[in-house]
């Protein structure tokens, strides 16, 4: 069948595009080198060490865990995407419009400001996982009602409750001295620089179980796209699964954002492209979305790093300008085949 | 993980399903009263009644979709409440009037996806073959492999309901699954669900076509104003008297010359010969006529309005298809 060598691959691809990823920068350390060093650490002593000075250091405390990073959230904002797509039946969903990137922004944003420093240097990262989780749950309580969860008024409350979360950013930004407010405008551009084996130790775990979590649910998905009712006549509990799936959603968006501030568009735009290529079935969809999104952000970050010498472009900032032109192309494209989107 | 205890299916005769003092408001009108039914394994049931009767409403009730308001559902002999969604989507399979897809599955998934209540029993086993025979006995082989978005709305209410089929249930509520076909894919749909029947099945539908109710149903319920008026055999049901006060226009029916089934004739106004000849003898005053006696709500002396707004109307469509 197609889908194990769609996501073989997705994962060789993604396998070498790390190796060469943790080889550039201003230490050059070739694919090889980086494949040798890995192995000497894994107690294999086959291949070339780092020749490069520094070399090992380089990337054993800066790149490697640059590059696990931007794998774990890349793979976790793809897996959302597609995840949030399938519990609403809409194609165009995404994890923003539930709540959790600005609820995370806001609670990062009064981390900084404040500066409260309970949980050490995980403080701000903190702050953002607990306001995303609140946020869409704020979000998903809000527009139940009767025991029920319309799409439209879900949709409509997420926006209101983004604006509101987006005034209290300004808020905070407000009463934050000039320090505070510069942090915040680089959180919220997004950025893999301030990665370390702390945060990749994390949100690998959180990443990994929303993922898992998400693959076993891929069945139900795929019926939840015919509607509440018939889905609910094939046997699928209808609100627990979406609870459920509104809670992994949260989890998976909020651990990527946390270290690394909003990274737009990778939610929105790799399921859509995974969809042409592999279907709308989720038991492919769901892991495809997610490699395919570790490729996307780890070539994003190298770009952001090397493209203009010794400085280093907002990621964010880079993935929403090649990324929103490449949806709107694809919106157009996946309308006209579609006939519309009914 | 509980041990899978596959459904018993009720042995013919038995109640699949029974209503009991059913009631269902929307907001404060009760679109349902009163309402007693019980539907037996191994009889194809024939919803009929005028628009508003509350038929899509009760097979609503029945497959659990609307909280009744008074009154008990049983279902395979447990309270509809008592069963668990799983257990409920493998004893009765729903065919909604319309089925929208948020995403371009193609025709062989949407089929596939009926299959699911079966996933991890040792009935899994029949996926393959029981989504090969629900395709073919509705006649969409053909176009497996398209998106179902893509298909004609006859094509797609056909897909519709092999997923339904492909389910395997014991009971089957089909919403009106005749409306969107041709000729040929009704009287098809409708012997695959009578078939079903005389295999053991309780099969529920909702039908317009009383003619269809009539030649297919083994029962049939009529339903007027959210009650049952009448419940019987085709032949005690279906009459002129009962149609033509139901639906509140006049219906002759007769018994076929050949097989006595009854033929449900509504009254059709032909437009005299004068008055076509008036038109300017164009094509469409014949069925213009029709149509302007039916918007003037069976009040008879319509008759001499109609062909003179057809005639006014012609020369207007004659002119334009000149200049075209």
């Amino acid at each position: 069948m197609r889908r194990p060598a769609l996501l073989v691959g997705l994962g060789a691809t993604l396998v070498l595009l790390a190796l060469v990823a943790a080889g550039t920068g201003q230490v050059r350390v070739p694919p090889a080198e980086v494949l040798g060093s890995l192995l000497h650490r894994a107690g294999l002593d086959i291949g070339p060490m780092p020749s490069a000075p520094q070399g090992e250091n380089a990337l054993w405390v800066v790149r490697f865990p640059r590059v696990v990073l931007a794998i774990v959230v890349g793979a976790a904002l793809g897996c959302a995407g597609a995840l949030m797509q399938g519990v609403f039946g809409n194609p165009l969903a995404e994890p923003g419009i539930i709540g959790v990137s600005s609820g995370a922004a806001v609670g990062a944003a009064t981390a900084i400001v404040t500066g409260v420093s309970t949980l050490g240097g995980w403080t701000v990262a903190g702050a953002a996982f607990m306001g995303g989780l609140a946020a869409a749950f704020l979000v998903y309580t809000t527009s139940r009602s009767g025991g029920r969860t319309e799409v439209v008024t879900l949709v409509l409350t997420g926006i209101a409750v983004n604006a509101v979360a987006g005034a209290l950013i300004g808020l905070v930004m407000f009463f934050g001295d000039a320090d505070a407010v510069r942090a915040i405008a680089f959180w919220q551009l997004g950025s893999l620089a301030q990665a370390t084996w702390a945060s990749v130790a994390t949100t690998l775990p959180c990443a990994a179980a929303g993922i898992a979590v998400a693959l076993a649910t891929a069945r139900r998905l795929d019926l939840l796209s015919l509607g509440d009712r018939p889905a609910r006549h094939l046997g699928v509990h209808v609100e627990r699964l979406r609870i459920g799936m509104i809670g992994v959603t949260a989890l998976l968006a909020a651990s990527a954002v946390a270290f690394t501030g909003v990274i737009s568009f990778i939610g929105l735009v790799v399921p859509h492209l995974v969809r042409m290529v592999a279907g709308p079935g989720h038991r492919t969809l769901l892991p495809a979305s997610a490699l395919a999104g570790a490729i996307v952000v780890v070539v994003a970050d190298l770009a952001a790093r090397t493209l203009v010498d010794y400085q280093e472009l907002p990621l964010g900032v880079l993935t929403a300008v090649v990324g929103g032109p490449c949806f709107f192309w694809l919106l157009r494209r996946a309308r006209n085949s579609a006939g519309g989107w009914g | 993980m509980r041990r899978f205890q596959a459904p018993v299916r009720p042995s013919p005769g038995a109640v699949a399903i029974r209503v009991r003092g059913l009631a269902v408001r929307r907001g404060q009108t009760a679109v349902l009263s009163d309402v007693d039914l019980d539907v037996r394994a191994g009889e194809l049931l024939a919803l009929v009644g005028p628009n508003g009767a509350g038929k899509s409403t009760l097979l609503a009730a029945v497959c659990g979709d609307l909280a009744p308001a008074e009154g008990t559902i049983e279902l395979d002999g447990a309270l509809l409440d008592a069963w668990k969604p799983v257990d409920l989507a493998r004893r009765r399979a729903m065919l909604p009037q319309h089925t929208t897809l948020a995403f371009p599955f193609t025709v062989a998934d949407v089929v596939a996806m009926g299959r699911a209540p079966w996933a991890g029993t040792p009935l899994e086993a029949q996926d393959a073959e029981a989504v090969a025979t629900a395709m073919r006995d509705t006649d969409v082989k053909a176009f497996a492999a398209r998106p179902f978005r893509a298909l004609s709305g006859g094509e797609q209410a056909r897909t519709a309901l092999a997923r339904v089929l492909a389910q395997r249930t014991p009971i089957l509520l089909l919403d009106e699954p005749t409306a969107a076909l041709d000729l040929r894919h009704q009287e098809l749909v409708l012997s695959v669900a009578r078939d079903r029947a005389q295999a053991g099945d309780a099969v529920v539908a909702v039908l317009h076509d009383l003619g269809l109710a009539a030649a297919y149903a083994d029962r049939v319920v009529l339903l007027a104003g959210g009650q049952i008026v009448a419940d019987g055999p085709p032949r005690d049901v279906l009459t002129g008297e009962a149609l033509t006060s139901v639906y509140n226009h006049p219906v002759e029916v007769l018994p076929h010359p050949r097989t006595g089934t009854p033929l449900i004739l509504p009254e059709r106004r032909t437009p005299t010969p004068g008055a076509s000849a008036s038109a300017g003898g164009a094509l469409p005053a014949a069925p213009a006529a029709p149509a302007a006696s039916a918007s003037a709500g069976g009040a008879l002396p319509a008759a001499p309005a109609a062909p003179a707004s057809a005639g006014g109307a012609l020369p207007a469509d004659q002119g334009q298809m000149r200049a075209l």
